[in-house]
């Protein structure tokens, strides 16, 4: 229950107000009590690789598990080949988006991106990266030289906890469509168990979210990436 | 049905901020809306629209702000809920409705919705649109929530109605863009028919009807303001000598950082989400518990203005500060570190600050701009006017919308942009200040919003340009949205309209109409040369279907092309038209099949004639 200060003295009928509807204070509707410590997830993916439909599932997920969840994401520019990043918020924190340093995990659909998103890691955070390279079309054009990718595994670990790094591209196609490179990296998160979700609320929301066409596709691949990153 | 039709009060859903404020107005029972569409605010019209598809809802998308907030005004002043949606600069073309609108006022609630967007994710500045609540006279309502964002729509209804004034409902990107668990509320039904009774001596705005207009809304005024005094919106937590006085999601992160500072038994804040008219005595009377204040605000020092001229009207002396430096910056976007570090230091805390990684060996990655699209027809229309303008010195005014991405190399056409319609007016400066070949870019629904009067003036004032015209028969930036050119049959909708845009240029009086097909490279370059020759205004009208769009439409007969041994590597078509189709193999260049839509531009560029369309059985 909020505290209104000094206006304690307010009587119930001014709480009721013009503004009210059913006498529940917007201080209350905002503050949430401490239930659980907070986890801060980043995604960072290049547009049309599945990272808004990765966080929608994840946030059903949480739902399923009780656990409060807020998350924000850039996308203004996504179709034109921009880089995606959703930042979700597990716990009781009130933020929506995660400052530099600040994420518990780290999840790359791309490993330059994932290399590019290393500000917002510190020494405690996990990241997981897809290794199937994306050249950004610079490269292309000769304006950058894509890093090597042996480089970009050992600069990540040497600057986070811990690194999860597999081709998930392949165990997408193993799964059946490559479009589930999102649900594959979502099965090697869930195994590292840094979030407060279970494995069953997760499949639960991949059957309950994604398309029906796909849902066994993508039971497949959350599966063998739960798998890729227990054999990490 | 529409998921925010769904009438199950206490559900919960996971919503997008934009989906939550349009759930907000459905739940008010809103019966009328009109937007021009404009990121981070799009969704919102987006939902409402097709909501309106399968209810009684009236929603249009209207041809410019200005247009969406005269046509809310008459439905408003016939009693209707009525909801108006732009984003923070589209407020700047609706700012003339806007301030006489707030002199008549409405009848039935008529709430503006003012997206800003701090640190320019998707636009041209980041101006702070509470301003126009102090400039207009008109109540401002700022969630810092998704959820909150829901039940502050709502009651920006009610609001309206029982000050009888437009009500500005401000947001930021990251309540826009913000995701969350939303607790439905109960569905008011819409009343969908109104009545207007005249009343000319109240809203007929001549001098003499205004003079009295204007008392009225400063007692209006007077009235938001004792209501702001009071608001549950306007709220205290905490309680302690050091005050906060904060808005929108600025109030997330000094929550957050109170829990991680252990502040709580030291600091009270005070969260202002009807923040204007600006309640003197709730802060002043605020202020009186504090030793010191720190005011947290993106954008500019709004209320810490306020707060400093309320406090010297008290006589009170306590250090107030917000903006300046070891402070806050009127600069993009906060966060919650950034907002922690501040009030660190301002209170004399230590902070517990996260150490970033060293980061200095990490070689540079290369860039990823976005960049138009595979096929995208703007690609090839550049390219035509390139080199129907080679050995010219040109200056290139552009505007809002993909097409803008145009000005990046390898194109580079793009030398001028302030605001939507601003290539066709800038275009008469530059081509009477300079000697120059002045070739201004326009898009068709930016055409519509506010380049018709540009063009009229062009050719009234006899300027000499050429104006392009890139009409690919949808709003693209910001997720296809229908504009007065477009066939309303894609969207299944008939008892539209539609607007020719070559009769309207003609009818303006442009002599040299041309219409052409930028991926006939070799006929639309002729062509635009013999436009770049007229004296006068001569106007180019590149007409071809956003590849997007018509994927969409399943509309886009795919046809791909490939590379063959033929090249000799001259890489014409990486370095002039740089389509993303193209990547390199070792030193070769190749066209990825699943991206290329067979548009064929490259294949007109290369010298050696060696990109081909991939026969269907290779395709497979």
């Amino acid at each position: 229950m909020a505290t209104f200060g000094f206006l304690k003295k307010q009587t119930a009928a001014d709480n009721r107000n013009h503004l009210l509807e059913d006498g529940v204070t917007p201080a209350a509707l905002i503050k949430r009590e401490i239930i659980m410590d907070t986890k801060r997830l980043i995604i960072v993916a290049v547009g049309g690789q599945g990272n808004l439909l990765a966080s929608k599932v994840l946030g059903e997920a949480a739902l399923l598990s009780d656990v409060p969840v807020r998350m924000s994401e850039l996308h203004g520019m996504a179709q034109r080949g921009g880089v995606v990043e959703s930042a979700i918020v597990f716990g009781n924190a009130a933020s929506t988006i995660i400052s530099d340093a600040e994420a518990d995990v780290l999840v790359g659909f791309e490993p330059s991106e994932t290399l590019r998103a290393l500000n917002k890691c510190n020494l405690d955070t996990t990241v997981i990266t897809n290794m199937a390279p994306l050249p950004p079309f610079t490269v292309t054009i000769g304006r950058g030289t894509y890093p090597d990718l042996n480089q970009v595994q050992a600069l990540i670990r040497s600057k986070t906890k811990r690194l999860i790094a597999f081709d998930a591209v392949e165990l997408a196609t193993a799964a059946g469509s490559v479009m589930a490179v999102n649900i594959v990296l979502l099965g090697a998160l869930i195994q590292t168990a840094i979030l407060p979700i279970p494995r069953e609320h997760l499949e639960e929301a991949i059957r309950s979210t994604t398309k029906k066409a796909f849902v066994e596709v993508n039971l497949k691949a959350f599966d063998l990436g739960f798998n890729a990153a227990k054999n990490a | 049905m529409h998921k925010l039709l769904t009438d199950s009060p206490g559900k919960k859903m996971l919503l997008l901020g934009n989906e939550a404020i349009a759930r907000g107005a459905i739940e008010a029972g809103v019966a009328f809306g009109a937007t021009y569409p404009g990121t981070p605010s799009s969704e919102i019209s987006l939902n409402l629209f097709q909501i309106s598809q399968e209810s009684d809802l009236y929603f249009e998308y209207s041809t410019n702000e200005k247009v969406a907030l005269e046509v809310a005004a008459g439905a408003a002043n016939s009693g209707l809920r009525t909801f108006c949606i732009m984003k923070h600069v589209g407020l700047n073309v609706a700012a003339d409705p806007l301030m006489t609108l707030a002199y008549v006022g409405v009848t039935g609630g008529l709430v503006i919705l003012s997206a800003d967007d701090p640190f320019m994710f998707s636009s041209q500045n980041e101006q702070d649109n509470r301003y126009y609540g102090k400039l207009s006279g008109l109540a401002i309502l700022e969630p810092s929530s998704v959820e909150e964002a829901r039940r502050m729509t709502f009651d920006a209804f009610e609001l309206s109605e029982r000050l009888r004034e437009p009500v500005i409902l401000r947001t930021t990107t990251r309540i826009n863009h913000s995701s969350a668990f939303v607790e439905l509320g109960k569905l008011t039904p819409r009343k969908t028919k109104g009545d207007f009774k005249k009343d000319p001596f109240n809203l007929v705005t001549v001098p003499a009807i205004s003079r009295r207009l204007h008392v009225r809304l400063l007692e209006n005024w007077a009235k938001a303001q004792a209501m702001a005094e009071t608001s549950p919106y306007n709220f205290i937590t905490g309680d302690g000598p050091w005050g906060v006085i904060c808005n929108g999601v600025s109030y997330n992160y000094v929550c957050d950082a109170v829990k991680e500072l252990n502040l709580s038994d030291r600091i009270r804040v005070l969260r202002l989400g009807f923040s204007h008219p600006t309640p003197p005595n709730l802060i002043k009377t605020f202020l009186k518990g504090c030793d010191q204040v720190l005011v947290v605000e993106e954008g500019e020092p709004f209320m810490e203005e306020a707060v400093k001229a309320f406090a010297q009207e008290a006589g009170m002396t306590l250090p107030i500060s917000g903006k300046g430096e070891n402070r806050f910056s009127r600069l993009y976007e906060f966060d919650p570190a950034l907002v922690r570090r501040v009030m660190a230091d301002t209170f004399g805390v230590p902070n517990t600050e996260s150490r970033p990684p060293d980061l200095s060996d990490v070689p540079e990655i290369p860039q990823r701009p976005p960049n138009l699209c595979a096929g995208c027809s703007h690609r090839a229309s550049y390219y035509v006017v390139k080199k129907a303008a080679e050995g010219m010195q040109t200056i290139y005014p552009t505007d809002i919308g993909c097409y803008t991405l145009g000005f990046l190399p390898p194109l580079a056409m793009g030398d001028f942009l302030i605001c939507m319609g601003s290539s066709i007016s800038t275009a008469c400066g530059f081509s009477k200040a300079t000697d120059k070949k002045v070739i201004a870019f326009i898009g068709d629904s930016t055409f519509f919003h506010s380049g018709l009067t540009g063009l009229v003036n062009a050719v009234f004032n006899n300027h000499n340009f050429t104006l392009v015209i890139l009409d690919n028969d949808t709003t693209a930036m910001t997720g296809h949205q229908p504009h007065p050119g477009v066939d309303m049959a894609h969207f299944n909708l008939s008892g539209y309209g539609r607007v020719s845009i070559e009769a309207v240029v003609r009818a303006i009086g442009v002599t040299h109409v041309t219409i052409i097909q930028p991926y006939k490279l070799k006929k639309s370059i002729e062509a635009v040369k013999a436009a770049l020759d007229h004296k006068g205004v001569s106007v180019v009208i590149s007409q071809e279907m956003c590849t997007l769009y018509a994927r969409s439409l399943n509309q886009l007969k795919v046809r791909a092309f490939r590379v063959t041994d033929k090249c000799k590597n001259h890489r014409d078509c990486v370095d002039q038209i740089a389509c993303p189709a193209f990547y390199l193999d070792g030193e070769r260049v190749q066209i990825n099949p699943n991206t290329c839509v067979g548009c064929a531009v490259c294949a007109q560029i290369c010298p050696e004639n060696a990109i081909v369309p991939i026969k269907m059985k290779q395709a497979g």
